[in-house]
């Protein structure tokens, strides 16, 4: 059986009701629909998942698949996450490409030592005789008003251990195109998806990527392009860089700033591991101001590796030093404090002032 | 050794007691009916090669050779007799303690000591021999297992009824990985599953200085009941029995009819590791217990006394053995690390620009050093 060409699976499955390749949806509904993607043109992907099948995921993001693919490849797992993880290790040995999702970002710990202990290293300590294409999907952070474990944004954990790409996609595209690079990337993805956008919408085109994996070297260049970022909006006097759920507010304040005659560069950084030093470096050189916004907490975090790596190839271009806006150093409060614990426009503003000032 | 515990020997199925009489068993005996006196001799080549590749490696070790080594010195039965009821299609998965397990799937013995001399993290390709990599994670490998298993039934490998085609996987694990959470998850997922494996539980009786007896209350194999497997108690130190019990659970994996946990009781004689001391924790008069139960003497015992053990026969087999520590020995010795250079391969399967930077900053540090020793 040979996989139907993306053409086919447009009229198909992709655009039901006759709309067109580019279409407008929502960030979860083109993950969806990546993933329905992925799963039409590689027989080998299959999904694993707690509540994936019958419900869809607790957020609806794999609504409608078991229907359309059967219990074989989106199956219903113990309510197990190491055992979800370890299992779907040993599928890829025989060349699967399992998709995960672990439900909640809080409760992928039961998993850190199979993400970090084996899926990160296996390829490293098989000297590349063994592959582990795993996609693990995970829907997080804040402004869910959501209890405890919820809401947690837990990158940093995962991006200090080599062995492993981390990609979040803040835009709908990318939500479709990013779920396809990285299940189509040889190496182990944690793909964090910020659950408070999944309703935001924009223009989908579902040509882009379909074209670039049909090519011979497709997975190649699938990876080195989700691991690129993207200048979301241009500016000459700060460079504001975010991801996955901030994008959004660096975008807001950047309009903000306008109004007071602060010209923001953003930058929707979509890899973390790597992160894309090259534009960011340009970025900053250019400005030579940078303020990073997660809502991670920002002790030891990924705003304090990309503030040092900035200060070390940038530091004669920089006027002032990279400030970072995220969560405090403590579990995360209850959801009425989430406002306040969270980067918000105000915080991200008194960053920029702060930056402009020096 | 009485008793209702993990340590109780009641109810092992045996059919080689340790003073080298062949015991009944109605339900296994049959198992091992095939077994012919050079099968018998086969497994007691096996085991004398496998130890003898053990001495090795604990005396490299003891002389510098080897930052540790982890020996296998008691379970030769446990692992030549399980790994001589697989077939060509099955796949298994060690722990790190299997090296008689990896000379019946036709490893090169002396490139296991390649990990423990810290030149890499593993030397075989799993895929060329059906053996996975060894784990060092309690149990991690379980689960590993478990999803290989079924994706191998999702390819149509288990249940055709082709003994060409049909396999299974096996999977072994020592009695201190049965309290970790992995292992009870794989067994989950491999109840529902109804996946093709065999879980191999080598209770060797200690992990590393603590006694089964702070893992369970029951014996081990017991714990297969809650996850609906069926299991089997069978002496570890018997390859008979061993090679009996695992051919029939190989064979109900094989034709799709789910899992099967198999205990084997056993005795480490050595230390968990070459940096143990197991005189802490264990008395001699249990060591003295155990190697009057030793795996390889009862073989010996039973073929000398029918006079199936032939003396050139035994002296070839002595030859081969004192040959395999010679070329170990040798292989070990001659063994440099490569340049260090290569310790950036295989970080990622694709270009990541961190793992560039770091081997570029690295190459231009090493230049710079030798700039300076030629300008000298």
């Amino acid at each position: 059986m040979t996989a139907p060409t993306h053409e086919q699976v447009s009229s198909d499955r992709l655009a039901p009701e006759g709309l067109a390749p580019v279409r407008t949806l929502t960030l979860g509904a083109a993950i969806n629909a990546g993933l329905r993607a992925a799963m039409d043109r590689d027989p080998k992907v299959v999904l694993m998942g707690e509540d994936i099948g019958a419900l869809g995921g607790v957020f609806r993001v794999t609504d409608g698949l078991l229907k359309d693919f059967g219990e074989r490849r989106v199956m219903d797992t113990p309510l197990a996450e190491s055992g979800i993880v370890g299992t779907a290790i040993g599928m890829a040995f025989r060349g699967y490409r399992p998709v995960l999702e672990i439900q909640f970002d809080g409760f992928i710990f039961p998993a850190f030592d199979q993400i970090t202990t084996s899926l990160a290293k296996l390829h490293y300590r098989t000297k590349g005789k063994l592959t582990v294409p795993l996609v693990i999907r995970v829907p997080y952070a804040g402004h869910i008003g959501a209890i405890e474990h919820h809401s947690e944004s837990p990158e940093a954990l995962f991006a200090h251990t080599a062995g492993l790409r981390i990609v979040s996609p803040a835009t709908p595209q990318d939500g479709y195109d990013m779920i396809q690079q990285s299940i189509a990337s040889p190496d182990p993805v944690l793909f964090f998806e910020p659950k408070a956008r999944y309703w935001d919408k924009g223009e989908v085109d579902s040509t882009r990527v379909a074209s670039q994996l049909d090519l011979a070297d497709g997975a190649s260049k699938a990876t080195a392009e989700m691991s690129k970022a993207r200048v979301a909006r241009e500016g000459t006097d700060v460079t504001l860089m975010a991801y996955g759920p901030t994008v959004r507010l660096a975008m807001q304040a950047a309009v903000a700033a306008a109004e007071g005659g602060v010209s923001v560069e953003v930058l929707d950084l979509r890899s973390i591991s790597p992160f894309d030093y090259e534009t960011i470096l340009a970025s900053v050189k250019k400005t030579g101001r940078g303020v990073v916004v997660h809502e991670a907490p920002v002790a030891y975090g990924t705003g304090g590796e990309l503030a040092a790596h900035v200060a070390e190839h940038a530091f004669f271009h920089l006027h002032a030093p990279v400030l970072r806006v995220g969560g405090f150093h403590m579990p995360y409060p209850g959801s009425k404090f989430e406002h306040d614990y969270l980067p918000s426009l105000d915080r991200v503003l008194d960053a920029v002032d702060k930056v402009m000032a020096h | 050794m009485a008793g209702i515990g993990p340590l109780s020997e009641e109810g092992l199925v045996r059919l080689l007691d340790h003073t080298g009489e062949r015991v009944a068993d109605e339900y296994f005996g049959p198992f091992a009916e095939h077994l012919t006196f050079d099968d018998l001799r086969g497994f007691w080549r096996d085991m004398i090669m496998t130890r003898a590749f053990d001495t090795e490696a604990t005396s490299l070790q003891r002389q510098g050779e080897l930052g540790l080594w982890v020996a296998s010195l008691g379970q030769e039965a446990a692992q030549i007799g399980s790994g001589r009821a697989l077939r060509d299609p099955d796949y298994a998965f060690p722990s790190y303690r299997e090296h008689g397990v990896a000379f019946t799937r036709g490893i090169d013995m002396p490139s296991i000591l390649r990990v423990f001399r810290g030149l890499e993290h593993s030397t075989w390709d799993p895929a060329a021999h059906n053996f996975h990599i060894y784990t060092l994670v309690i149990g991690a490998h379980t689960l590993h297992a478990v999803g290989y298993a079924q994706a191998m039934d999702w390819d149509g490998l288990v249940g055709s009824g082709d003994p060409d085609k049909d396999g299974a996987v096996i999977c072994y694990f020592g009695d201190g990985a049965t309290s970790q959470g992995d292992v009870n998850e794989a067994m989950v997922f491999a109840a529902v599953n109804n996946a093709p494996i065999v879980f191999f539980i080598q209770n060797n009786q200690f992990a590393i200085s603590e006694s089964v007896t702070r893992q369970s209350t029951v014996p081990l194999a017991q714990r297969a009941i809650g996850f609906g497997i069926p299991s089997v108690r069978v002496d570890g130190n018997d390859v008979v029995a061993v090679h009996a019990v695992t051919r029939w659970a190989m064979e109900h994996a094989r034709s799709g009819a789910g899992p099967v946990v198999i205990e084997a009781l056993t005795y480490r004689m050595g230390a968990h590791t070459t940096s143990d001391d197991p005189t802490r924790y264990r008395s001699s008069a249990d060591e003295d217990y155990w190697r009057e139960r030793d795996p390889i003497a009862r073989v010996e015992t039973y073929l000398r006394g029918l006079g199936e053990l032939p003396e050139d026969f035994e002296e070839a087999v002595r030859a081969d053995a004192k040959e395999l520590g010679r070329v170990t020995r040798e292989a070990v010795k001659s063994w440099q690390p490569g340049p260090t250079d290569t310790i950036f391969e295989h970080v990622y399967a694709e270009p990541h620009p961190l793992v560039d930077a770091d081997r570029a900053w690295f190459a231009q540090y090493e230049a710079s050093f030798t700039d300076k020793e030629v300008t000298r």
